[in-house]
């Protein structure tokens, strides 16, 4: 178009898909291009993705592809930084895939993401964040900041919104401002928060956070308090399991606090009430 | 044999296969069968298959092994869909090449595996529809066993079971290995012996119960010697 010419514009990424020139949709049968520069996804040929994958995922016949779900996480600031709490069962349909699945990423010594919802979806999304952390320290010389990373992936999730992934995160950090806890979500939402908790047993971990959460809490009482929420909910809720993994984000960094098996943490809890 | 689910209120037999108009859509998919096992020892791997290739109620092929050998030190197992199983590998293969040539060093299994990760993730909206385990050893030359879904969720560990009888060898495999649910018994670490011998009677059990598990077993055993096969006949009925 003339006037596009005149301002000088080069639309010459016009044709590429919605990642820009680093992505685009393959259909075609013709050539392939194994993926390895630019991030190439194959889509069924005239078909909405998430129509054309449901029945295979709910068991249509004898084809059923299970993907893994489900989760507890949770993540609450307070005065001593970020508490950062998960469980660890994968489940594929209702099969338990895995007992010590790792839902947390730890994307650089300052920040950390955690997982909730589609597995896979979750572990590419926010592998891909990892690496666009790193290139914008290697850009900019120093570390980006909470609320850009959540950013970041808040913008990956609205570009596929409505194709079916399903992504619950908590991006928590340490930067300039002081901690941050920002919640991302498969739908484009984006909340800065002090609490959050996301998953299928979110509703049982809100249950016993909220009604022991203060701000002033010591360092002791909230890695507690972390822990019995999710062994509480992974009680309640069937797909939520294994062991709770805790972390704590402070200025100097995160560090891991423990790795406790839910049957005995609900064993403690239930001797302590006698 | 029929039973009392076969008829139904007023005494009639029941079609189970009819039930009103059924639309039938193509569907890119079909099942068929097999499983795979991969245990990673101290200084060694398993991966073992059966040889099963069934569709429906029939047997294709009972010389079909699952296990695919990438690299000298890297082997994976692929079921679901046969081919699927048959292009994914093919990609791999071509990718291990271009990274042999671009880098001039093998491919060591925890790149495969995250190479795969991302393979299979990039039809995350049209999936291969294949269960993946890889076994190998790992740069310090230590087992090393890493399980996906058909999406690309991957994690390493140290016993997996995975396809059609995998949710009947997997706590098996949690009791004898992992020592799951016993009490006052010493955890000795898996010798090569021990595993293999492990193995055979895990996949005789899985022939034993699953109509798509048998025909032959296909084991695969890595060291840093390289890559040893043997095939032991299953039942074939």
């Amino acid at each position: 178009m003339a006037l596009l010419e005149v301002c000088g514009y080069r639309d010459e990424d016009r044709s590429a898909g919605p990642l820009g020139a680093r992505g685009r949709f393959v259909d075609r049968s013709s050539h392939f291009s194994f993926g390895v520069k630019t991030a190439e996804f194959a889509v069924p040929v005239g078909v909405d993705p998430q129509a054309f994958l449901s029945p295979y995922t709910a068991g249509e016949g004898n084809v059923r592809i299970h993907l893994n779900h489900g989760t507890t996480t949770l993540a609450f600031k307070f005065q001593h930084g970020v508490v950062v709490a998960v469980d660890s069962r994968a489940s594929a349909g209702n099969y338990i895939d895995s007992k010590d699945a790792n839902k947390v990423i730890e994307i650089n010594p300052y920040l950390l993401g955690t997982m909730s919802g589609s597995a896979a979806d979750c572990q590419y999304w926010e592998r891909l964040l990892a690496k666009e952390c790193r290139l914008f320290k290697l850009r900019n010389k120093e570390r980006i900041s909470v609320c850009a990373a959540s950013k970041l992936l808040s913008n990956m999730m609205c570009e596929y919104r409505g194709m079916g992934l399903s992504m619950g995160s908590m991006i928590c950090g340490w930067d300039k401002q002081g901690p941050g806890l920002y919640y991302v979500d498969d739908d484009g939402t984006r909340l800065s928060g002090q609490l959050f908790s996301t998953g299928c047993g979110s509703s049982y971990a809100y249950g016993v956070v909220d009604s022991g959460y203060r701000y002033e809490l010591s360092v002791e009482e909230a890695y507690d308090l972390g822990r019995r929420a999710i062994a509480h909910a992974t009680h309640r809720d069937a797909y939520s399991g294994g062991v709770v993994n805790l972390y704590h984000m402070r200025q100097d960094g995160w560090i891991k606090i423990c790795k406790d098996d839910v049957a005995e943490l609900i064993h403690q809890y239930a001797l302590e009430n006698k | 044999m029929l039973s009392a689910a076969t008829y139904g209120e007023n005494g009639k037999m029941n079609d189970y296969h009819y039930s009103g108009p059924v639309e039938h859509r193509f569907s890119p998919y079909t099942f068929n069968g097999g499983t795979v096992l991969a245990v990673a020892g101290e200084d060694f791997a398993i991966v073992a298959s059966d040889t099963r290739l069934s569709e429906g109620y029939s047997i294709h092929s009972r010389d079909s092994p699952k296990c695919y050998k990438l690299t000298d030190r890297t082997v994976i197992g692929c079921s679901g869909f046969h081919g699927d199983c048959l292009t994914l590998t093919k990609i791999i293969d071509a990718r291990l090449k271009m990274y042999k040539h671009s880098n001039n060093k093998t491919m060591t299994s925890g790149a495969i595996a995250a190479m795969l990760s991302t393979i299979l993730y990039s039809r995350r909206f049209f999936p291969y529809y294949v269960y993946n385990i890889i076994g190998g050893l790992d740069e310090e030359g230590k087992g090393a066993v890493y399980s996906f879904d058909p999406v690309g969720s991957y994690q390493r560990d140290t016993y997996k079971a995975g396809g059609s009888a995998s949710a009947m060898l997997q706590p098996l495999l949690d009791n004898q290995i992992g020592f799951k649910n016993m009490e006052n018994v010493e955890h000795l670490p898996l010798s090569q012996e021990k595993a293999v011998q492990l193995v055979k009677d895990v996949f005789i059990s899985a022939a034993e119960r699953d109509v798509y598990t048998g025909d032959a077993l296909r084991i695969c055993i890595v060291t840093k010697d390289g890559i040893k096969e043997d095939t032991i006949p299953l039942r074939k009925d």
